[in-house]
């Protein structure tokens, strides 16, 4: 327990500080001349990058064999969809004024809110079922259905870029990004981490294996 | 000449407060601890201009005319902290931090294309014989942001005519400056350098159809276009062209920049049209800065003087 500590404090740390510095700059006035896009940047960007952290966890224990990266993987997802949450308000509160005819238009006729939506949907049914109980009773299909975040992370990716003017520079930082946590997933990666034990078990006879 | 809009609610330009007044009420107002949280959001206490701001040489108007149907003009921070300059960067406080790398004298302009007295003219001959007058226009970005600014300078046409252009002129073409020196930005090659826009010669011979020099009673800030920029209150705010070195009279439609590179998105002519979404975005409402909530945009941003140009055009396809 005291070797997650400073592990799951640092998860926290991740959620909290960003959004103590929105509040701060909100109260300071510090927002900028368009306060609204600028929370919505803001929480959109920290969205991405919390979901990028969340990510790569599962990297961090393939590299560093530290299980602690998969035990605090729940408290960045779900500051994650906090963030996203605070994202979509923005949007349903100022972009909308409350306008479901409006809603239902943008979703239909643009693209990137479409995707947006879209992944709000999928890692709604993931902070949802993140609870201990729901792993439970879930049992295998919990898996199959958190698998749910890879779609979601690269429609968040892809609605960041759809809605660039030009300079198209960060979002493709955020799916570069993406592509190689996403990389550590498929198979031929296996084959290298299979291959990296295997030499490391001529060096190390006594390592346990993964 | 003076344009005359109708207005519901009409301001003299002589009951609007001087920008020092109005500084130094936000100062009082903070002083006193009256800035709430809400109205922080709303980014009001920021008006200031900063030093070098400040140090911007005041400049004489023979006549100021209010053309934003009384709506309240955007506050100085914003208009100049808030820009689309992507020689100086793509963000939109990038501007007003690398600009000051822009010099804006020596200045000249090249006066060119299908005229009769073409030619490079020094910016300070150039503007020497025109009388300044201020103008509060609307502006609507095509990113659907807006606001109001109180120009200085000259209606475009008197400028134009001052080069006698033939009856070949059917368009005007214009040209910013691209200097990699002043503008390092440019090295990333987002737009192609340097950045063009054009009007039908019509268009630019409108009496709305404005060439600034000065904001909020002040020379230009070079974030916001100086020396000199166009300022066309009816279209989207990127045909509104900065730091002017050329001016072009052509017999064909010229090659404009945004419309180069995404041609479904950005028309030639991208006039304001609430009807006409952009293809990823609904064009029907805007964000004013200093406001939380969107209002509906107008057609022609609210300048229905200009509806005869485009009578007999489709401006849904021709947007």
């Amino acid at each position: 327990m005291n070797r997650l500590l400073p592990w799951r404090v640092a998860a926290w740390a991740l959620g909290i500080i960003p959004l103590v510095f929105a509040v701060k700059w909100t109260v300071q006035s510090r927002l900028g001349p368009n306060p609204v896009e600028f929370l919505e940047h803001y929480t959109g960007d920290w969205t991405l990058r919390l979901l990028l952290t969340t990510l790569g966890m599962t990297p961090l224990r393939m590299l560093t064999r530290l299980t602690e990266p998969i035990r605090v993987r729940r408290i960045l997802g779900l500051w994650t969809f906090a963030f996203l949450c605070l994202h979509f308000s923005m949007y349903l509160i100022f972009d909308l004024s409350f306008s479901v005819a409006q809603l239902a238009e943008d979703l239909v006729k643009r693209t990137y809110i479409t995707l947006g939506f879209t992944a709000w949907l999928m890692l709604l049914s993931l902070a949802v079922t993140s609870t201990t109980a729901w792993q439970r009773r879930l049992k295998r299909r919990w898996i199959t259905l958190h698998q749910l975040i890879y779609p979601a992370a690269i429609l968040g990716a892809i609605h960041y870029l759809w809605l660039v003017k030009a300079d198209t520079r960060e979002p493709l930082i955020y799916l570069a990004i993406l592509l190689i946590l996403l990389a550590f997933r498929l198979p031929w990666s296996q084959l290298v981490s299979r291959w990296r034990l295997r030499t490391s078990a001529i060096l190390k006879p006594c390592d346990p294996p993964d | 000449m003076l344009i005359k809009v109708a207005h519901p609610h009409p301001i003299k330009s002589s009951e609007i407060t001087p920008e020092a007044v109005h500084t130094d009420r936000r100062r009082f107002l903070r002083q006193m601890g009256l800035v709430t949280a809400g109205a922080a959001l709303a980014g009001y206490g920021r008006t200031e201009p900063t030093t070098a701001e400040a140090n911007l040489a005041p400049l004489n108007v023979v006549r100021k005319s209010e053309m934003a149907g009384g709506e309240n003009v955007t506050a100085y921070a914003d208009i100049t902290h808030y820009n689309n300059f992507y020689e100086f960067g793509s963000a939109k406080e990038d501007p007003a931090r690398n600009a000051g790398r822009l010099r804006t004298r020596p200045w000249s302009v090249v006066v060119d294309g299908e005229c009769e007295a073409p030619g490079r003219i020094d910016i300070d001959e150039l503007l020497k014989p025109q009388a300044l007058e201020e103008r509060i226009y609307r502006h609507r970005c095509v990113e659907a942001w807006s606001m109001v600014a109180p120009w200085i300078g000259l209606p475009l046409s008197d400028l134009l005519k001052r080069f006698k252009p033939t009856s070949k002129a059917k368009y005007v073409a214009f040209t910013t400056l691209y200097d990699p020196k002043q503008m390092p930005e440019t090295a990333r090659g987002v737009l192609s350098w340097p950045y063009r826009e054009g009007l039908r010669i019509d268009e630019a011979m409108h009496p709305l159809a404005f060439l600034s020099v000065g904001l909020y009673g002040r020379v230009l800030p070079n974030q916001d276009g100086a020396p000199l920029r166009l300022t066309l209150p009816w279209k989207y705010g990127f045909k509104s062209i900065k730091s002017i070195v050329r001016i072009q009279f052509t017999e064909w439609q010229p090659e404009t920049t945004w419309n180069q590179l995404a041609p479904q998105e950005y028309g030639f002519y991208s006039n304001v049209n609430p009807a006409v979404d952009h293809p990823r975005w609904s064009q029907a409402q805007e964000r004013r800065l200093g406001e939380l909530f969107k209002r509906k945009t107008l057609m022609f941003n609210g300048y229905p003087e200009v509806a005869s140009l485009y009578s007999r055009m489709d401006l849904r396809s021709q947007f």
